[in-house]
């Protein structure tokens, strides 16, 4: 349609040119340049539905049948517009080759399509790679806020490849609907590194890096597990504060749990969703806290903002909480907050998600700068954090974790 | 049978009814799983190391947690009766409103803090003071501009969040101070929310009691024109019902945001302009404008939290709790609506001649 437009308009520019020769030749030019740049927008706006080089082929068609019903106003025009156009494509797709090309010499440009910036987490997500990817590091950093709307994610990323940065870096806010501008990333030959969250119906990118949610909920049933060996506890009787239903994080951690869970013959009493909001927290222990007075000893959070409002609402139903005290309280993301009340005594163990996927990423740049092929899944190194009379030792899936003890230094360096 | 006729055209009949109703369904279930079938309505005195002692019981959590929905609904109340329109801006004010406060209360930047960097009265004001420049645009917009409400308000619903967002430095400002966790938390026994809408509800039916303000409203809904021409100040009156919208989500987003002690400028006050225009019409109020009733609206709010409390002390699994929430809501809104009661009038005066006939 657009492309239509613009040639509509340069035909009218094209009958008006019938004035004098010298004007004519002056004209000539001016439909040229405006020619060339339709033709750039059209090659542009084609890289949204089909391969540049088809995109070129079908607007060079569209030019030429332009100068033919210019050629009746000015004959030798068009010839010449039609040239230049030729020579406009012709360098265009050039450049369009050129960029998958890895940049040889100066910065390594990156696009960086990021979710928006909901949550502390979030945030640090977004400066973890903005300090690695920095120009004093060798990079050339095209950061992208999307807002958590997943169309203005896909145009940022079709942004990137117009511009031909040398990789791609996607967190995909939904995680469908991607074959069709991973395709679109794969024909520019730019590689696509995936980090955080997952795209279930597309494999053209190089590699995923971010965290593994269903070891975190092994993670956090195997060290309940062990702990309750530790303190002689013989039942378990958990209550679940659960994420966004739906979300990666909320079911990898509900089933990594629920299968310690099941192996063990622990009971979960109930599992309800919090939103990972702290009010949504506060709410659903306020109800779990009437629902099942005095027959519950464990609390699992799915993240921390969730734990402080269960906090909340136990010290409000006179739950006493935290090592030490009836009830277990299990947190996940560990974030600075959550890690202050893990030293305070109130948090019994907190799991982390990492944020800083860009050291990882990097990783995985550098070693395909060197031609090699990264895996397709890198999970992140994570940690486990408790104070010392918690720190247990205990395995998932036959793999030996350590944890670490939170002190003020953990804390501070933390996001 | 006459004090039945009359307790039945009482206006509030059927929003009570309907309360009634969701709540008599824990009664059901609790008799049903052997439990003591009143344990819903119980309330107690519960000693607590952080608050002393507090009143606890699920009928305090509902009146507790549908504070901000009816703070809400009164100021949507009179936005509905006024203008024939709802005001959708009232979540996003609400959260903007609370992260300017944070934003004053923390220092801007600050992500978390303890001390309070101004004192909390100065930040409360700011909260106020934003509500009605809010509410002011919105008014401005509908009654001077005649703008649609909707359209007017659905720029504040868009804009407000990301300001908010904006003002905090893209963060979620803790502040983990114990005076402003007061206004979240308990006076004496009882939660400070409870008394605050108490007192909001007091002021603002005293007012339309006392004053003939009420009466405009509702003629200005009814026949802006005409009540124009009667000598009413019609654009006036819109824009005032508006500022007091904004004014009432500010205090909203004030008891939200004190209640988890942090500006999350992202999840205050999400869809619940929605919660508040479902009041409203729970309350038998049309959403045509004139005629309103504040208390019905107050009534509808609560409703709509004992359905969620409900769904919680069910253990309904909070994936389908949506799905029941709006079978409820539905069949309140048939109960009320008045073909549906005009088939009821006449399958009773049915009878009555069938009767009549027999004799």
């Amino acid at each position: 349609m657009r492309i239509a437009n613009k040639i509509t308009n340069v035909n009218k520019r094209a009958h008006v040119t019938r004035i004098s020769f010298k004007e004519e030749k002056m004209k000539k030019k001016l439909l040229g340049t405006l020619l060339s740049a339709a033709m750039v927008m059209s090659l542009l706006a084609g890289c949204g539905s089909s391969a540049p080089a088809d995109a070129a082929g079908d607007a060079a068609a569209a030019v030429e049948e332009t100068a033919d019903s210019a050629a009746s106003a000015a004959e030798e025009a068009a010839t010449e517009v039609v040239e230049d156009v030729e020579a406009a494509a012709d360098a265009v797709e050039e450049k369009a080759a050129d960029s998958g090309a890895a940049a040889s010499g100066g910065n390594i440009s990156i696009g960086f399509a990021q979710v928006g910036h909901e949550s502390d987490w979030r945030t640090a997500s977004t400066k973890s790679c903005q300090d690695v990817f920095s120009a004093a590091n060798g990079y050339d950093l095209s950061f992208v806020d999307c807002d958590n709307d997943e169309a203005a994610q896909k145009e940022a990323v079709r942004s990137f490849i117009e511009q031909g940065v040398d990789y791609i870096i996607i967190d995909p806010i939904i995680a469908t609907g991607w074959d069709t501008v991973l395709t679109e990333c794969e024909d520019a030959g730019i590689p696509v590194i995936v980090i955080d969250r997952t795209i279930d119906d597309s494999d053209k990118y190089v590699a995923w890096v971010g965290s593994n949610f269903l070891t975190e909920g092994k993670a956090a049933g195997e060290w309940l597990k062990a702990y309750a060996e530790k303190q002689g506890i013989k039942e378990i009787n958990a209550l679940v504060i659960s994420g966004s239903t739906g979300a990666s994080a909320q079911i990898g951690r509900s089933d990594g749990f629920k299968e310690i869970a099941d192996r063990e013959g622990w009971t979960i009493l109930d599992e309800q969703t919090g939103d990972f909001t702290e009010a949504g927290g506060q709410e659903v222990m306020e109800s779990y806290c009437k629902s099942y007075e005095g027959k519950f000893n464990v609390v699992v959070c799915q993240n921390d903002n969730e734990a402080f409002g269960a906090m909340t609402a136990m010290d409000n139903a006179g739950v006493a909480y935290g090592p030490g005290n009836d009830v277990i309280l299990i947190s996940f993301d560990a974030c600075t907050a959550g890690l202050e009340d893990v030293k305070a005594g109130k948090i019994s163990a907190d799991f982390e998600c990492n944020p800083l996927a860009a050291p990882f990423v990097e990783m995985v740049i550098q070693q395909l700068q060197e031609g090699k092929t990264p895996d397709k899944e890198v999970y992140m190194e994570e940690h486990w954090y408790a104070l010392p009379d918690q720190i247990v030792d205990f395995s998932i899936d036959g793999t030996p974790q350590t944890m670490t003890e939170v002190t003020d230094d953990v804390i501070a360096a933390q996001y | 049978m006459k004090t039945w006729n009359k307790i039945k055209s009482w206006p509030l009949f059927l929003p009570v009814v309907a309360l009634i109703l969701v709540m008599a369904v824990n009664i059901i279930y609790d008799a049903a799983t052997g439990s003591n079938p009143l344990s819903f309505f119980m309330i107690s005195l519960r000693n607590t190391t952080t608050s002393g002692t507090i009143l606890y019981g699920r009928i305090i959590d509902i009146i507790n947690r549908g504070s901000e929905v009816a703070i809400l609904a009164i100021g949507m109340t009179l936005v509905v009766s006024a203008s024939a329109g709802t005001d959708i801006s009232v979540g996003s004010v609400m959260s903007l409103c609370a992260s300017f406060m944070c934003m004053m209360l923390a220092g801007y930047g600050v992500s978390s803090t303890t001390t309070l960097a101004v004192p909390l009265g100065i930040g409360l004001l700011c909260a106020i003071v934003m509500g009605l420049v809010c509410g002011a645009f919105n008014g401005t917009l509908v009654a001077h501009l005649s703008i649609q409400p909707m359209v007017a308000t659905l720029i504040l619903y868009s804009a407000a969040r990301a300001i908010g967002l904006l003002l905090c430095n893209d963060l979620i400002v803790y502040v983990r101070n114990p005076s402003f966790a007061y206004i979240g938390a308990f006076t004496g026994p009882v939660p400070t929310p409870i008394i605050i809408t108490a007192v909001c509800i007091i002021v603002v039916s005293l007012v339309l009691k006392k004053t003939a303000l009420g009466m405009y409203i509702q003629s200005v809904g009814i026949n802006a024109k005409a009540s124009r021409i009667a000598g009413l100040n019609s654009r006036l009156l819109i824009f005032l019902a508006y500022m007091l919208c904004g004014l009432f989500a500010a205090i909203a987003g004030i008891v939200a945001s004190s209640r988890i002690t942090s500006a999350d400028s992202n999840n205050i006050g999400l869809y619940l302009e929605m919660d508040a225009i479902l009041s409203v019409a729970l309350g038998g109020n049309s959403l045509g404008g004139g005629k309103f009733n504040l208390a019905g609206s107050i009534i509808g709010a609560y409703t709509i939290q004992a359905i969620t409390t409900t769904l919680y002390a069910l253990g309904v699994s909070s994936i389908q709790a949506p799905v029941f929430k709006a079978v409820i809501v539905i069949l309140i809104v048939v109960i009320e609506a008045p073909p549906f009661k005009a088939f009821l009038r006449k399958q009773s005066a049915a009878r009555a001649a069938a009767k009549g006939v027999r004799a």
